[in-house]
């Protein structure tokens, strides 16, 4: 921590995303704070997973810019910006299906194996050892997440929660300095949801990483965010401290509102 | 109507019985053929699985790298540069393509990539011919195509050191897929293009690597095949029994690639010798895709493809 710059992580200025005619991101500014838990709610089609993929470089914004760690890095590519330490989830679960847990964490270590891409499979002595280390470290990961019984299955065979938390576990193993999760819980029952709440707080809190996250649950918003953004028709209407948000009649309208139905 | 049965049924395997050592030149014939097959088709699943595309220009990149070799030999130039500087072409082939045909069409329709690599097929045929003219050309790289006899049957030296060379190579690339973190990063693209983007894996990396290698298979399939028949323009027809064996074993398994080969060589070559005088020959050139129909109609995954489950 003590070499990072100071500032916030990740700065999003006035940002805009455009498909055709729909205006899906409007002049968005947002900040996500170095280990802070931060929740972006809003109703469906409001532009969340949109600003997600922007700033993990799916989509490229056509007005404004994002800063990491106060450098501009609003072109880069997704391989990119997972290289400067973004790792993120997606809403319906983009494991790689056939092959195991284990491989799947292990996918996610590959940024931090070091060497040249290309090389690399000239030099089995280093690689190996390599190997394991990287190995030594997912195995952490498989234990934080408590999934030791399941590292050999294929991924595609889990049922969805579980899914979801080796999704999570895959994120977990890049160690990302800024992790983004797209709807952690949903469809999740109850008791899926209190251990994904749990894992999503001992990340935070033992690992300093900065999360920021989409959410529809308000139970769960309340609970583990500390600060929390809204965002309606591709305008943000809202930004502070969860309470504070709870109460804003901007954005009960935004919910509850006439206009929405 | 006792007779046909017995022609069809019965005659063949006696006539299996009578003559072993036959049996086996026959065997080992359509096994070499077949592994020809299954490099190329060997080709496919690899571009197929990295990237999706239905590549119809690999057998032409097969016919692509033997008249190159060729050509270079021609020109007085040893087998151990020509095949060094092959390879060097073909990487850069690989590099061109990623360049020149696929990046620009990113995120397209699979049917529009597979027009693409149609085009390209045209443009690889004509180029070819272009720079090293459309004669047969023999093709010698030092392994004499001479034939001893083991325990009776007669063994081509040619096709075993084709053979053996096929099966190093075929191994090599397993523990490239299975152990290293190239090969992971390989399957994971496979699997999901979004997810390898959002743990770093550069898709455009990925795609130059899996053609290279596809090219590299290429010229293996190029020097079996014409050493033993010669480099000329046919050869590219071998790209469409690979069809057949791509459907046989799955569009996405490299085992079943290779199997699939195999059965399709060795299932012609025993139906043309022992079945083929009942209906006048000719069975070789048809039986591997009646093999595809057949599996199209109750095995559409193939032998070791991803079996299609549909969830309701």
């Amino acid at each position: 921590m003590s070499t990072a710059s100071p500032g916030p992580l990740l700065q999003v200025e006035a940002v805009s995303v455009r498909f055709g005619a729909l205006l899906a991101l409007s002049a968005v500014s947002l900040s996500i704070h170095r280990g802070e838990i931060l929740a972006i709610i809003g109703p469906n089609g409001a532009g969340k997973t949109t600003l997600l993929n922007v700033i993990s470089g799916f989509y490229h914004p056509h007005e404004g810019r994002i800063l990491f760690e106060g450098r501009d890095r609003t072109r880069l590519s997704p391989p990119d910006v997972a290289a400067l330490g973004v790792a993120r989830t997606f809403q319906n679960v983009a494991l790689f299906k056939g092959m195991s847990v284990l491989d799947n964490l292990m996918t996610g270590r590959l940024l931090k194996m070091g060497g040249h891409f290309l090389l690399d499979a000239l030099w089995w002595g280093p690689a190996k050892r390599q190997e394991l280390a990287n190995r030594a470290f997912v195995e952490r990961v498989i234990d934080f997440l408590e999934i030791q019984s399941i590292r050999k299955t294929p991924a595609g065979k889990l049922p969805y929660g579980l899914q979801k938390r080796v999704e999570l576990g895959r994120a977990l193993a890049a160690e990302p300095k800024l992790l983004l999760l797209d709807e952690p819980m949903a469809g999740m029952n109850v008791e899926e949801k209190e251990d994904m709440s749990r894992f999503i707080l001992d990340v935070n809190g033992e690992f300093g990483t900065t999360i920021a996250l989409i959410e529809h649950d308000m139970g769960v918003v309340m609970d583990i965010t500390d600060r929390v953004v809204v965002l309606d028709y591709g305008r943000k209407i809202a930004d502070g401290p969860p309470e504070q948000v709870r109460k804003d009649p901007v954005v009960l309208d935004a919910y509850l509102g006439a206009s929405h139905g | 109507m006792a007779e046909i049965l017995y022609a069809i049924f019965v005659g063949p395997f006696r006539d299996m019985a009578g003559a072993p050592a036959f049996l086996v030149e026959v065997l080992l014939g359509g096994l070499f053929t077949g592994l020809m097959y299954s490099l190329v088709a060997l080709g496919f699943v690899l571009i197929f699985k990295a990237s999706g595309v239905f590549n119809f220009a690999q057998g032409v990149m097969v016919l692509f790298a033997a008249l190159t070799l060729v050509g270079l030999m021609e020109r007085g130039m040893p087998v151990a540069p020509a095949l060094l500087i092959t390879m060097a072409v073909m990487v850069a082939l690989a590099f061109l393509i990623e360049r020149v045909v696929l990046r620009p069409l990113v995120n397209q329709e699979a049917i529009i990539l597979f027009m693409a690599t149609i085009g390209l097929n045209f443009f690889l045929e004509g180029f070819g011919e272009l720079l090293w003219g459309a004669n047969v050309k023999k093709l010698d790289v030092g392994i004499p195509d001479r034939s001893f006899m083991m325990a009776g049957v007669q063994i081509n030296q040619l096709e075993m050191s084709a053979a053996a060379t096929a099966a190093v190579l075929v191994g090599v690339l397993a523990v490239f897929f299975q152990r290293t973190r190239i090969g992971r990063a390989l399957r994971a693209v496979a699997d999901d293009h979004e997810a390898a983007l959002s743990i770093g894996i550069p898709l455009k990396t990925i795609w130059l690597i899996v053609w290279s290698v596809a090219g590299l298979v290429a010229i293996v399939a190029g020097i079996m095949w014409g050493a033993k028949s010669g480099v000329q323009f046919s050869l590219s027809l071998v790209a469409l029994k690979a069809l057949p064996v791509l459907i046989l074993g799955g569009f996405t398994s490299v085992p079943g690639a290779i199997v699939g080969g195999l059965i399709v060589g060795v299932g012609e070559k025993l139906g043309e010798v022992y079945w083929g005088p009942l209906v006048g020959g000719a069975i070789e050139n048809w039986f591997a895709y009646v093999v595809a129909l057949a599996f199209l109609l109750f095995r559409p995954q193939g032998l070791f493809g991803e079996k299609i489950i549909e969830r309701v």
